[in-house]
């Protein structure tokens, strides 16, 4: 029921006070030093920073979080499978051969990016 | 559900809906979108539809947004802050959003079922984990397959996709 | 009183109490603890003049971290900046709402929030802990935070899915995804990694244990990696990307990544312990005339002091298996070394995915033949 999602409400109020208290008070009792333009500059282990702050980066990075929303998507399906899966196995075992099936279906997917070497970072 | 909590989850959604398009700095939409999610699942769950409202977060907030992100960060953020608001773009569509929202309140105001207050939810027998479970795998356990052939197609189109990027 | 009043101030108080009194001291404390155990481990004496022991330093490191100048570089994206270190926060502090901590105490039950999706709570809500890291690193607006960020997401997101198709054969034994509820499973049938317990002749009930114990070592080496903790902590590898993501961070808001790493570390351990160590349960042998020698269950059911002796000595059993966990998560740090990138991501995309895939309809075949 709702009800039971009040609790987690205050939980996320008290939290969000404590991050924002904690960064209120150290703004308050913090010390504040001098401003320099060596200090205002990225640290870049004390060399002058060089270039362009934000670097492209590999397509790899995408690779991942795009076949991640894919398999995160198996797995959400898999859920509400599990929790059925012990009364519904008893009285036939097309539940256990419907997940069968729609996994293998991913996992040619899987081993095409696999094959591919879409988790091969070497390259 | 108390009709607080309903407008307060739909104004959060609509606000942040609307800051999505307002806001000129694209990080900044993307985490708008990431609030109004919040408010939307926050509906859900007001519906005791508590499985879809996790997912929801789950899904969109956590996985798709994530990759919104990634995609935004390799853009030059300062061209597009400068670029300038089309006057008349934007009366066009805000005209289209108007004439939409006309017929709908028309179509609407003319349905008999629309005068009629919501039956009040029927208490919950099962959870509503079990329910789905019980349904996607009893009555549609086709579709359920053909899900996972859309799936594959897109992990195909990905690999393909980046793969070319590469070369 | 009301019974949504009476909600409200009993829930208050269990966050304040959880919060405060729990786990913030064990984040310093467990601070102080890796210091001391990886002086032990090296050989060196560790933090030992602040008090006896050296027990005041967490203090001392806190009036530190609250007194340092509050610093924000020229150069970076002020509000997303400020606002990092609260996304990383928040969600490792709200994940432990739905651990069920004890039985109960004075006929409140000792959880905060009992929702029947409690596990996928805790998944939906550390999956946004993503955010904080990769605004840290974007809006700092300098190399190595960046790097940082953009590494860190890519394995968070790489190893949630091996969090979660390791949680699976919990659910299809257990057919409820409510954190209480397979608690009370695991005191009826033996814990997860150990189900044989009160079933000794039951060989499916010993074979279970198989997928069981996988899914067990899956799961505790993916929260590893979730809280970049080393042999995983490729996002703050010092020797190659300086601090990572919080590199321009200083004071206080360097403080609250540091602190939501560890507090995520004892949510994760608390989580553990509940899907497979048997929450806040721990049979104590016992004997008496009726009935001889047997294993006593101790909870907060009984009336009177019996009742709040036993309910605080579960939330006692809890904690304390989250330290022991929480010793196994330092005592690894210091003993393994790092891993390169891309044997990161082949070990959480090929290795861990496939293993606990298989598993799954391992334990949904075992479970099938299991007696109803």
């Amino acid at each position: 029921m709702i009800r039971e999602y009040i609790p987690v409400l205050l939980q996320a109020l008290v939290a969000v006070g404590f991050a924002a208290g904690a960064l209120i008070i150290s703004v308050l009792l913090g010390k504040s030093g001098l401003r320099t333009q060596t200090k205002d500059s990225a640290y870049e282990c004390g060399m002058v920073p060089q270039g362009e702050a934000q670097p492209r980066f590999s397509v790899k990075f995408y690779l991942v979080a795009m076949l991640f929303i894919l398999f995160d998507l198996e797995i959400v399906f898999m859920y509400p499978w599990a929790v059925v899966y012990r009364e519904a196995v008893v009285h036939s075992h097309v539940i256990f051969w419907s997940m069968l099936s729609f996994v293998s279906i991913l996992m040619v997917g899987y081993v095409y990016a696999l094959k591919k070497g879409a988790f091969d970072w070497k390259k | 559900m108390s009709p607080f909590f309903f407008w307060t989850a739909s104004a959060l959604m609509l606000v942040f809906g609307a800051a999505v398009i307002i806001n000129r700095n694209p990080v900044a939409s993307a985490l708008s979108l990431v609030v109004s999610f919040l408010g939307l699942a926050a509906l859900f769950m007001s519906l005791d539809a508590f499985f879809l409202g996790i997912i929801q977060v789950l899904v969109y907030a956590g996985a798709v947004m994530v990759l919104f992100l990634f995609i935004i960060m390799l853009l030059d953020l300062r061209a597009e802050e400068r670029r300038r608001i089309n006057f008349v773009a934007f009366a066009g569509g805000a005209a289209v959003a108007v004439i939409f929202f006309g017929q709908l309140y028309l179509v609407i105001g003319h349905l008999h079922q629309a005068k009629l207050p919501f039956a009040p939810l029927a208490p919950m027998q099962v959870d509503d984990v079990h329910r789905i479970g019980l349904l996607l795998f009893g009555s549609y356990n086709l579709p359920f397959q053909i899900i996972g052939v859309l799936i594959l197609v897109a992990t195909i189109g990905v690999i393909v996709l980046s793969k070319r990027e590469l070369h | 009183m009301n019974p949504t009043l009476f909600l409200i101030f009993t829930s208050l108080l269990k966050i304040v109490g959880i919060v405060f009194v729990v786990i913030l001291p064990m984040v310093s404390y467990s601070v102080y603890a890796e210091r001391r155990v990886s002086a032990l481990i090296q050989d060196r004496l560790g933090p030992n003049r602040v008090g006896p022991a050296g027990l005041f330093q967490p203090i001392a490191d806190a009036m530190k971290f609250i007194l340092k100048e509050d610093f924000t570089p020229a150069n970076v994206n002020k509000f997303y900046y400020w606002l990092a270190p609260c996304l990383a926060m928040v969600p490792a502090l709200m994940t432990i709402a739905v651990v069920p901590f004890g039985s109960t105490l004075f006929g409140v039950p000792m959880v905060i929030a009992d929702i029947n999706v409690g596990v996928l709570y805790v998944f939906a809500i550390a999956s946004l802990g993503v955010y904080g890291i990769v605004i840290a690193g974007w809006s700092s607006n300098s190399k190595y935070p960046f790097l940082g960020g953009v590494r860190s997401s890519s394995q968070m997101i790489s190893y949630e899915l091996s969090l979660g198709l390791a949680v699976i054969p919990i659910f299809l034994l257990v057919g409820q995804l409510r954190l209480t509820d397979i608690v009370r499973y695991q005191i009826e049938n033996g814990w997860m990694i150990a189900p044989f317990v009160g079933h000794w002749t039951d060989g499916w009930k010993w074979l279970l244990a198989i997928p069981m114990s996988i899914s067990f070592v899956v799961f505790t080496i993916a929260i590893f990696a979730e809280t970049n903790r080393l042999p995983f902590d490729l996002p703050e590898a010092e020797t190659e990307l300086v601090g990572g993501y919080h590199t321009e961070y200083g004071s206080m808001k360097f403080a609250l990544f540091f602190l939501g790493e560890y507090a995520a570390m004892i949510t994760g351990s608390a989580i553990i312990v509940t899907l497979f160590l048997g929450g806040w349960h721990l049979p104590v042998p016992w004997w008496n005339h009726a009935h001889g020698f047997h294993w006593l269950l101790i909870d907060g059911s009984l009336g009177g002091w019996r009742g709040v002796i036993g309910g605080l000595f579960n939330i006692f059993v809890f904690f304390g298996k989250v330290s022991v966990l929480l010793l196994f998560f330092i005592w690894v740090r210091w003993t393994l070394p790092r891993f390169r990138y891309d044997q990161l991501m082949r070990l959480g995309w090929v290795f861990f995915f496939e293993i606990a895939l298989v598993n799954i309809f391992l334990a949904a075949i075992i479970i099938a033949c299991l007696p109803q």
